[in-house]
């Protein structure tokens, strides 16, 4: 009997030192669990910023939609199958989701579906008790709405949940998991001024998950509206005149570097990213030789051929290296260093304005050779070719001004003086995007003032200009002759508007070899042509590519034609509008109506 | 059969610590259920179940063991009879078959009162053995009574109560002296029916069995239980969280926090310190128990007393340490403090048997 008093208090100092160990060593470790337990904070999705056009008028809204989360603390993984069935999911895909959330804390739960259907939502709604399928959750959220056929889908970018990666990315380190950030475009570039902040419902609840007491509220901060510096009816213009093309199309205010058009075709539906793309849409997307997810203006770097010819004409003019009379004679190409270069006509004797409006290659080729590679580098470098404009967008091409300086330093190797030849008509190593075009020619109109190109309204005149003074004569010279390529017969003259100087270069690059280009059918010259208006201070600079045309430059100037001649009405409509409200016989029209009798002050906005 | 004893000899000492005990469970009782529908009024239930059990216990004590024990070879049948009833006939609860449904609603759980009838067999058996120590024949015999209960149980399927059987039969194998050769032999029996027995055991068994010594590896399954109860007891801390205060309780993450776990929803309201009054408790209970023991007019109540302190004993090291995590989850109760007729009325009954020895300790 003493051996039993022995075992009782072993059996109770047992159970006495469980007790120790867990409410006198570590109750704080159990006492965050037991909140845990009872204390859930709901997120509260902040709306996201809306995406307005220079006039207002709105690109990008949201409209609110109800999404599925599994909580995983009650997850039973043998429900998914059905799950994924009453839901139209993949098994696989979803099987597989649920395995890459296997490491986290089972507090975080896992978003399987958004932007439910009324069928999503009767299944839910009809097995969500405790019993069947207790896992699943609903919460209200934000989806993005796009514009449709991609309308400036490459600036914008879309939307998504945040990745794997991205969460192991320092950079990212503000998000958690589950939120939807910019994945591209401005949605990226802008995304903590667009998102807001989520609030947060915190409550107590019961073993079921039912709220029994509600602990506090914190409301969303919704995200803030940004306003571009796009005009949507250029845009629109824009996009419509590319169609079907490949190709992009960039418009600026050379004054302020204020992007009102850029279009990149093909595009994309960012819709289908809105919610989560599905695996076979992106593969389309991503294997579409077209690659409908470059972003052209500023991520397509070609040579842009007989459009670079202005900067070389300024470059000789400023080096005095020639002058508006130096004379060459071109009878169809000629020969430099042992190498024979061809011109795409026979012009004969060639000057400065002939040169620029027939773009005759003879006449640049000797142009090039006199003022030297490193003087041609040094004005395209002060255009701003060769490196990033540093627009608010990300991923921007720097595209390629060659010099001696740069292969050398690049591939090791000497520069042959033929290459010279090349660079003098924009083919060779050199290559620019189409935004970097638009820039270097509205700055070089503006006699040496390059603005930088911007998107969001409120940065106009923020940033300093690039600025490099040129001789203004020089530049009337070089004017004059783009006025030439459009309006006395040059090559561009599909550009031509009826009351508005149009100045403007055509070109059409080769992408490779001759010989290449034979044996390879699909690869085909781009197509370039880059203008601006009025031709003395000009407000508007376009820069038109048509990728893998095989056509000429002048075949892609009515592109540039039709934004310019919408940019023109508008302003000229906006005039008009603007005449008619200032002038005296609308305000006494306007007096004289029956509703503003009372009020003449008020009468004065109706138009 | 009422050869009278002297109720001036009553254990009034053990009466207040028994009492004690089931206040502090009725307390529980209310604290863990007045917030729910369906279990709102079961204090008041245990109130009468107690009363109820402390006038069976008076009952019990009147009369004398002996007499008891001439009539304990038609209790031990007929309990294995309502057992088999039990089987056929008995109502299906949480996936086992443990109960009789009596008219008037009243639910009886039969191996509760069956350990009353092998508690007096194996006193009644042991006390009539003239050897030193128990021979072969004797020792199969008495094993082979208390495992035809036993297995009865098991098949219901209830392992835990089961289970409680085997304190029974070991502390009697104890006292009686046993040769060394045979607590060897039952090691190695025992090594080899232990793993056989647990692949024959109910996947939720053996889920619970598993858990057990790894609680984490299915928090939302087998493992709930023993993960929430231990964070109720830990979040009770030294001082604890009060009466209706403890949020495991009251929010249920706790299951069944006024029957099985009543221990660990009384250490997240109590605390420590509570646990310690409460288990010290539970400890002079038994040590009054085994002085019974000791003061016993005879073997026979001394087997008595001191089955009924092992039965004590086990239903605590079980019950209590489930609640801190360190046995498996059994749903064995509590004994005074978990809701329930039929486990309050078995310990009274039982505790009536050691006071029924306890007032004729002077006799002869």
């Amino acid at each position: 009997m003493a051996g039993f008093q022995y075992l009782a208090v072993a059996v109770f100092l047992f159970l006495v030192s469980g007790f120790w160990e867990l409410q006198i060593r570590s109750p704080e470790i159990y006492n965050e669990r037991a909140e845990r337990n009872r204390i859930k904070a709901l997120p509260i999705v902040a709306p996201r910023g809306r995406i307005l056009d220079r006039d207002g008028r709105v690109i990008v809204d949201n409209h609110s939609s109800w999404k599925l989360l599994l909580s995983r603390e009650n997850l039973k993984e043998e429900h998914l199958h059905e799950i994924a069935e009453g839901l139209n999911l993949d098994y696989d895909d979803l099987a597989r989701k649920v395995a890459r959330y296997r490491k986290r804390p089972k507090y975080e739960p896992i978003i399987i579906k958004e932007s439910l259907t009324p069928a999503d939502l009767a299944f839910i709604d009809s097995h969500r008790d405790p019993d069947t399928f207790p896992e699943m959750e609903l919460i209200q959220s934000q989806s993005r709405m796009y514009p449709e056929n991609g309308l400036l889908a490459h600036m914008i970018g879309y939307t998504g949940e945040i990745s794997e990666s991205e969460l192991d990315n320092p950079d990212y380190a503000k998000y958690n998991q589950g939120q939807i950030i910019g994945k591209t475009g401005i949605e990226k570039e802008y995304n903590d001024t667009l998102m807001g902040v989520d609030g947060e419902r915190q409550s107590i609840v019961d073993y079921l998950g039912r709220e029994r007491e509600m602990l506090g509220i914190k409301e969303a901060k919704p995200g803030r509206n940004l306003q571009l510096t796009i005009d949507l009816d250029l845009q629109v213009v824009a996009e419509l005149a590319l169609g079907d093309k490949r190709g992009a199309v960039v418009a600026l205010d050379p004054n302020t570097g204020e992007v009102l058009a850029m279009a990149s075709r093909p595009s994309f539906d960012p819709n289908k990213f809105a919610v989560r793309i599905k695996s076979a849409d992106w593969k389309e997307l991503t294997s579409d030789p077209g690659n409908p997810l470059l972003n052209r203006p500023i991520q397509a770097q070609f040579a842009p051929g007989s459009t670079f010819k202005p900067l070389v004409a300024m470059a000789g003019l400023e080096t005095s290296s020639v002058d508006e009379n130096t004379t060459f004679h071109c009878g169809g190409g000629a020969e430099f260093y042992g190498h024979y270069h061809g011109c795409w006509g026979t012009h004969g004797a060639v000057s400065l304005h002939r040169g620029l409006a027939q773009s005759c290659d003879v006449y640049f080729y000797n142009v090039g050779n006199k003022t030297g590679i490193d003087q041609i580098a040094f004005y395209a470098h002060q255009a701003g070719l060769g490196e990033k404009t540093g627009i608010d967008l990300p991923n921007e091409a720097s595209g390629t001004v060659p010099s001696p300086e740069w292969k050398l330093r690049t591939q090791r190797q000497k520069w042959y003086a033929g290459e010279t030849i090349s660079v003098s008509i924009g083919q060779g190593a050199l290559t620019v995007t189409p935004l970097q075009l638009a820039r270097a020619i509205g700055g070089l109109a503006l006699g040496g003032v390059w603005q930088k190109p911007h998107i969001l309204l409120t940065d106009t005149g923020k940033a300093k200009p690039k600025e490099w003074s040129l001789n203004p004569d020089n530049v009337k010279k070089v004017v004059y002759g783009m006025y030439g390529v459009v309006n006395e017969g040059g090559t561009g003259g599909r550009a031509r508007l009826q009351n508005i100087d149009v100045c403007g270069k055509t070109g059409s690059a080769q992408i490779a070899s001759e010989a290449y280009e034979k044996l390879h059918k699909d690869v085909k010259d781009n197509a370039w042509f880059v203008a601006f208006a009025p031709c003395y201070k000009p407000e508007i600079v376009i820069s038109v590519l048509w990728e893998n045309s095989g056509l000429h430059g002048q075949f892609a100037a009515p592109i540039a034609r039709d934004v310019m001649k919408s940019y023109f009405d508008k302003k000229i409509r906006q005039q008009e509008a603007e005449k008619l409200r200032q002038s005296p016989a609308n305000v006494l029209a306007s007096a004289l109506t029956p509703l503003a009798v009372g009020n003449p002050a008020k009468g004065r906005s109706a138009p | 059969m009422f050869e009278r004893g002297n109720l001036k000899d009553f254990d009034w000492a053990m009466l207040l610590v028994i009492l004690l005990i089931c206040v502090i469970g009725v307390v529980q009782i209310f604290s863990a259920t007045h917030e729910t529908v369906l279990w709102q009024g079961s204090w008041w239930k245990q109130v009468v179940y107690i009363i109820a059990g402390l006038v069976l216990m008076f009952v019990v004590t009147h009369m004398d063991y002996h007499a008891l024990m001439q009539r304990v070879y038609p209790m031990y049948i007929a309990s294995v009879v309502l057992l088999f009833v039990v089987l056929v006939i008995g109502k299906r609860a949480f996936g086992s078959t443990r109960w009789i449904v009596l008219p008037a609603g009243v639910h009886l759980q039969v191996s509760e009162f069956a350990k009353i009838a092998v508690v007096l067999l194996v006193a009644r058996f042991l006390s009539e053995i003239r050897t030193e120590i128990l021979e072969t024949r004797d020792l199969l015999k008495l094993a082979g009574m208390v495992l035809v209960p036993m297995a009865l149980i098991a098949k219901e399927p209830d392992l835990g109560t089961a289970l409680t059987y085997l304190p029974i039969l070991g502390i009697g194998i104890f006292l009686a002296g046993m040769h060394w050769k045979y607590w060897v032999t039952i090691a190695l029996v025992a090594l080899v029916v232990v793993p056989i027995g647990f692949s024959h055991l109910e996947p939720y068994q053996k889920g619970r069995i598993v858990t057990f010594l790894d609680p984490e590896r299915d928090p939302r399954g087998d493992g709930y239980q023993l993960i929430q109860s231990k964070i109720a007891v830990g979040a009770g801390g030294t001082w604890g969280k009060g009466v209706t205060k403890g949020t495991q309780t009251q929010l249920r993450f706790l299951p069944v926090p006024h029957t099985d776990f009543i221990f660990s929803a009384f250490a997240e309201e109590h605390g420590f310190i509570g646990v310690m009054f409460v288990l010290v408790l539970y400890f002079v209970l038994l040590m009054q128990v085994v002085q019974d023991a000791q003061t016993s007019p005879d073997r026979a109540g001394m087997y008595i007393c001191m089955g009924v302190g092992a039965l004590l004993l086990f239903h605590i090291l079980v019950n209590v340490g489930m609640v801190v995590g360190r046995m498996p989850v059994t749903g064995i109760p509590l004994p005074l403090m978990s809701y329930g007729g039929s486990s309050i009325w078995s310990t009274f009954l039982m505790l009536g048997l050691v006071n029924s020895v306890r007032v004729r300790r002077f006799v002869n």
